[in-house]
């Protein structure tokens, strides 16, 4: 940045702030995005991201289904969502604007690319002919910095040589060198980022490098931006960090399990959005053993892992809610076979396909109960992207000890978003020991015989047997087993048996259950109750609340199934509980059956995480019920 | 550009396919040292559960060849899984003194490709049916042949629904009489030879439960293989379709209506009497007593050839053609397994072994004191 005249600009600190980048979805705003996600992380702030986009790779360019988007919200106090309320929002079409101005604050700030601003580009954006930077009305009460970044652009790589396309393509550096400017970021990180990602097209990396350089100074000598901003550091635990995302943390869970277990993992997958993602991930990392296999269906990959854990592997395939649908006989038969394996719904909207690159939490019920027969599993669902890590070893552990099969109830919001992540050091995981029977087990007629269906008295799972092990041979099916003998059995009485043990192994696992914590009063006017992802704004909401005076708490749970045997000491200490749920009311059901108690429902299905003012008003609402 | 058509292989594959590509750690199951291979007979594969087919099914006589055929294939019987879908054949699992898995409808091939995947050195056998192989397992059936997961499918075509007690299968003739369709069934059956070329396997073979020997000798070859074996064998059904191949496995037609493939020779059948021969591609039987035609018109078969197998194939419901049993393709080709850990083997030979730390750790972190 030397030998620039710059013009003296106020410094204003801030608290945190929510930055929205939007344009159409070959805009390249998700990269963007990350790429100010990354230098974020790097000035040691404290985040949380919400990429939005659509499910159409590149949908029609300029109209308002196309947006794509990535909000940021950073601070130095602690960061739990994504923001509520965008404080600037870079806007590189008009279609951009029109989905996103609702989500920007009052007072807050627009930067649009000037030059997308053309009679076509406003009519597929439902502008019609007026032009909102122009009508003096729908931009007034916020701050519009008006920003040719298209031309600004292409005059900047007028000696580069390149085609227009690719000109074009490269306006988000600019946005991005600007962002990085008014926010008093560094620039170096995204500059040591581009020459590594185009280090094989030098023209390509040197035209982003000069284009995000020409952003970056734009904001230094322009006279519209008169104020730029700072966020100081978080105060965050001491360690080492890193910026991570809940695939990319589910990944590393699942190779830090095989790791510590010494099982070798075969991850089984049909592409499907947004769990593909891991399949992406773990295939990069066979040189961990990391087996991965693409599959014909969905129904294949439960085969595939069945099979891998009936071969004493550590099974694991991911899905998201279609998926499970297709997978649930096979869940069924690994319930029945009593075998270890981890299988993972990244859900999404639903029913049916549904909304594919939008978050929700529907597929609770689905997960529990979407199966014939009784058919139990444990369920559990991780909190935020770097609790995907330790969820996904948990569960992988469960599986194991437990002897069945444990789903893990992640969702898009978790799995897409990013957060600092203290990474941990693989002596501080918990031991993940495993024991493969070798010996007969029974004497039967005077023989010594293995039967594959006698139980340890503590967890009630039964032997994990490698085929390969001489004396041990048996068979394993969907058929009723016979108590013990694990032989076909129609008996009545059995099957009554046979049913209640497995019940019961999956309500033992709440002996592994970490103790519940209570954020925020231990006792008072409201108890929050969630699950799974909505645990930031949630606790967000609780600290609001508690400064209006109210007294409330929260617990959030990761296990829905079983669910933590001291949640029912919490409870008598509130009078009123709030299940917020991204679905029409899954969790609450199952509490107001096991409890008997007047759990209230908050519920939305909009594709989108709860703000934390949704909460708030909830809280204080049923606070004031009698 | 020199084979511009080729795709190009990636790295840690071979161009062509050499013997056994087990890596190392891999013990070949199938050639176990010569001291433990003998000593086991047929009751040593015999499970202590009862067979509960109905009296006279043609299951009984194909379990009889596999328990016996067992002991000679030298293999330990804790090595061995055999894997099942739904449906009468698959209750086979159950009567064997191995590692079995009793699966789900269709399902067993996906299971198989996750054991052997997982554990190559397993000799992995699947038992599938007509409905369960063909209809509900389709899927699954072309795309473990097109992976070539080193393992032998044993698909009893009995052409109808057993176990749900009558209804038409996906081998059944066009205008089967059953419950679900009492006034005739609707579609063409599959051909499962056809199918399995079609899908691209590495080894197709057809037998049938009446004839012990011959199927004996088809299974042996089927194990020998390294890939996936896909063996038709035809079972009769006698409570649901009774006598649906008696024209090919009972002594008054069977000379006639058949001909068995084998390798190198001439395809001759009726006793010497009758012979196939290629008028253009098309097959045609002719009579080789007549003084028209001698042996030197016949085909003589080749194995290893797709386009004779195709023709072979197609001769099916065709009251001028004899039905071909026996070996209609085997081509040496890599399994899939032994791709998948080449592959492993390669990566991490090129990265190092994986260092979980190391993993935690990538990309930018930064020190918060």
């Amino acid at each position: 940045m030397q030998e620039e005249v710059t013009t003296k600009k106020e410094v204003k600190q801030l608290d945190e702030a929510t930055i929205l980048f939007a344009g159409d979805s070959g805009d390249g705003m998700q990269l963007t995005g990350s790429q100010f996600t990354l230098v974020t992380a790097f000035a040691h702030n404290d985040l949380a991201t919400l990429p939005d986009f659509p499910a159409e790779i590149r949908a029609p360019a300029g109209t308002t289904y196309g947006v794509s988007g990535f909000q940021l919200h950073f601070g130095s106090i602690n960061i739990r969502t994504p923001g509520d309320e965008v404080d600037l929002l870079v806007a590189m079409n008009p279609a951009a604007l029109k989905v996103n101005l609702p989500r920007v604050r009052r007072g807050g700030a627009v930067m649009v690319n000037a030059n997308a601003f053309k009679p076509h580009n406003l009519k597929l954006a439902g502008y019609g002919s007026v032009n909102p930077l122009e009508d003096g009305k729908t931009l007034a009460g916020y701050q519009v910095f008006s920003v040719e970044i298209s031309k600004m652009t292409e005059e900047a790589l007028s000696d580069f040589g390149l085609n227009k396309k690719v000109v074009d393509r490269s306006k988000n550096m600019f946005a991005l060198g600007l962002a990085l400017w008014l926010y008093s970021r560094p620039v170096e990180p995204a500059i040591e980022w581009l020459g590594q990602k185009f280090a094989k097209r030098p023209v390509i990396r040197d035209a982003n490098i000069h284009v995000l350089k020409k952003g970056y100074h734009f904001g230094e000598t322009t006279e519209d931006f008169i104020v730029k901003y700072e966020v100081q550091p978080a105060v965050l635990e001491p360690g080492r960090y890193r910026a991570v995302r809940g695939t990319q943390a589910i990944a590393m869970g699942l190779i830090a399990a095989t790791a510590k277990s010494k099982l070798k993992l075969l991850y089984s997958s049909y592409p499907i959005t947004p769990a593909s993602d891991l399949l992406h991930e773990l295939s990069r990392h066979k040189n961990f053993g990391v087996m991965t296999f693409q599959a014909e269906d969905e129904i294949a990959a439960i085969g595939a892992t069945i099979g891998a854990s009936f071969g004493g592997n550590l099974g694991v395939c991911a899905t998201s809610g279609p998926g499970l649908a297709l997978k649930s006989e096979g869940i069924g038969l690994a319930v029945m076979m009593e075998l270890p394996m981890v299988i993972i719904d990244v859900q999404r909207g639903g029913p049916s396909t549904g909304l594919p690159t939008k978050t929700e939490q529907s597929d609770l019920l689905q997960s529990l109960f979407g199966r014939n027969g009784e058919s139990p599993v444990p369920v559990i669902a991780p909190t935020t992207p770097g609790d995907c890590f330790y969820a996904a070893y948990e569960a992988c552990c469960i599986s194991v000890k437990y002897m069945c099969p444990v789903i893990l109830l992640a969702d898009g919001y978790l799995a897409n978003g990013s957060e600092p992540w203290r990474i941990p050091h693989s002596s501080d995981l918990a031991d993940f020991p495993v024991r493969f029977a070798t010996k007969t087990n029974r004497i039967v007629a005077e023989k010594p015989t293995f039967l594959p269906y006698v139980r340890n008295d503590q967890t009630l799972a039964r032997a994990w047997v490698r085929p390969g092990t001489k004396g041990l041979e048996h068979r394993l099916g969907g058929l009723e087993k016979e108590h013990e003998t694990g032989n076909v059995s129609y008996d009545p009485e059995n099957h009554q048996l046979m049913t209640n043990l497995r019940a019961e192994k999956v309500r033992r696992v709440a002996q592994d259950i970490a103790p519940l914590t209570v954020y925020g009063d231990c006792a008072g006017d409201v108890l929050v109750v969630g699950w799974g992802s909505t645990e930031g704004a949630i606790r967000v909401a609780v600290d609001q609340a508690r400064k209006r005076g109210l007294r409330v708490g929260t617990v959030q749970l990761r296990y829905l199934s079983p669910l933590p045997a001291d949640l029912g000491g919490i409870l008598p200490e509130f009078d009123h509980f709030l299940v917020p749920e991204l679905n029409m009311g899954q969790l609450v059901r199952l509490l107001r059956d096991r409890f008997l108690l007047p759990f209230a429902a908050l519920n939305k299905v909009q594709g989108r995480p709860f703000r934390v003012s949704e909460i708030e008003e909830a809280i204080v609402n049923l606070s004031q019920s009698t | 550009m020199p084979d511009a058509r080729k795709p190009t292989l990636p790295p840690g594959f071979a161009a062509k396919p050499k013997r056994s590509r087990l890596p190392r750690g891999f013990k070949g199951a199938k050639r176990p040292p010569s001291g433990e291979r003998r000593g086991l007979t047929r009751k040593d594969f015999t499970s202590d559960q009862d067979v509960r087919w109905c009296p006279g099914c043609g299951d009984y006589a194909i379990l009889a060849t596999v328990q016996r055929l067992m002991p000679q294939l030298g293999v330990q019987r804790e090595n061995v899984v055999f894997i099942s879908g739904i449906g009468c054949s698959s209750r086979f699992p159950y009567y064997m003194e191995t590692y079995g898995v009793h699966s789900i409808h269709g399902r067993a091939p996906t299971l198989a490709t996750g054991l052997k995947a997982s554990r190559p050195e397993l000799d992995v056998w699947i038992v599938t049916g007509d409905g369960d192989a063909l209809s509900i397992g389709g899927n699954h059936l072309i795309h473990i042949l097109r992976r070539n997961v080193n393992c032998q499918i044993l698909l009893f075509n009995n052409q109808i629904y057993g176990l749900t007690k009558g209804q038409f299968s996906p081998t059944s003739e066009l205008g089967k009489i059953t419950k679900s369709s009492p006034y005739g069934s609707l579609a063409l059956p599959f051909n499962p030879v056809s199918v399995a070329l079609g899908a691209t396997a590495s080894f197709v073979a057809r037998s049938a439960d009446r004839d012990t020997r011959h199927l004996a000798a088809i299974l042996k070859r089927a194990h020998k293989h390294n890939g996936a074996a896909m063996v038709e064998i035809y079972q009769n059904c006698n409570i649901y379709n009774d006598g649906a191949f008696f024209e090919f496995t009972e002594k008054a037609t069977k000379p006639h209506r058949t001909i068995f493939l084998e390798h190198g020779k001439p395809m001759v059948y009726d006793g010497g009497r009758r012979a196939v021969r290629l008028d253009g591609f098309r097959p045609e039987s002719i009579d080789l007593t007549g003084g028209a035609w001698s042996v030197s018109d016949a085909i003589v078969y080749d194995e290893t050839s797709l386009e004779l197998a195709g023709i072979a194939s197609r001769m099916f419901w065709n009251d001028e053609m004899p039905r071909p049993f026996g070996v209609f393709y085997c081509e040496r080709r890599e399994s899939y397994e032994s791709r998948l850990h080449a592959q492993l083997h390669h990566v991490t030979e090129l990265h190092g072994e994986g260092d979980l730390d190391v993993l935690l750790n990538t990309g930018d972190t930064w020190e918060i004191n």
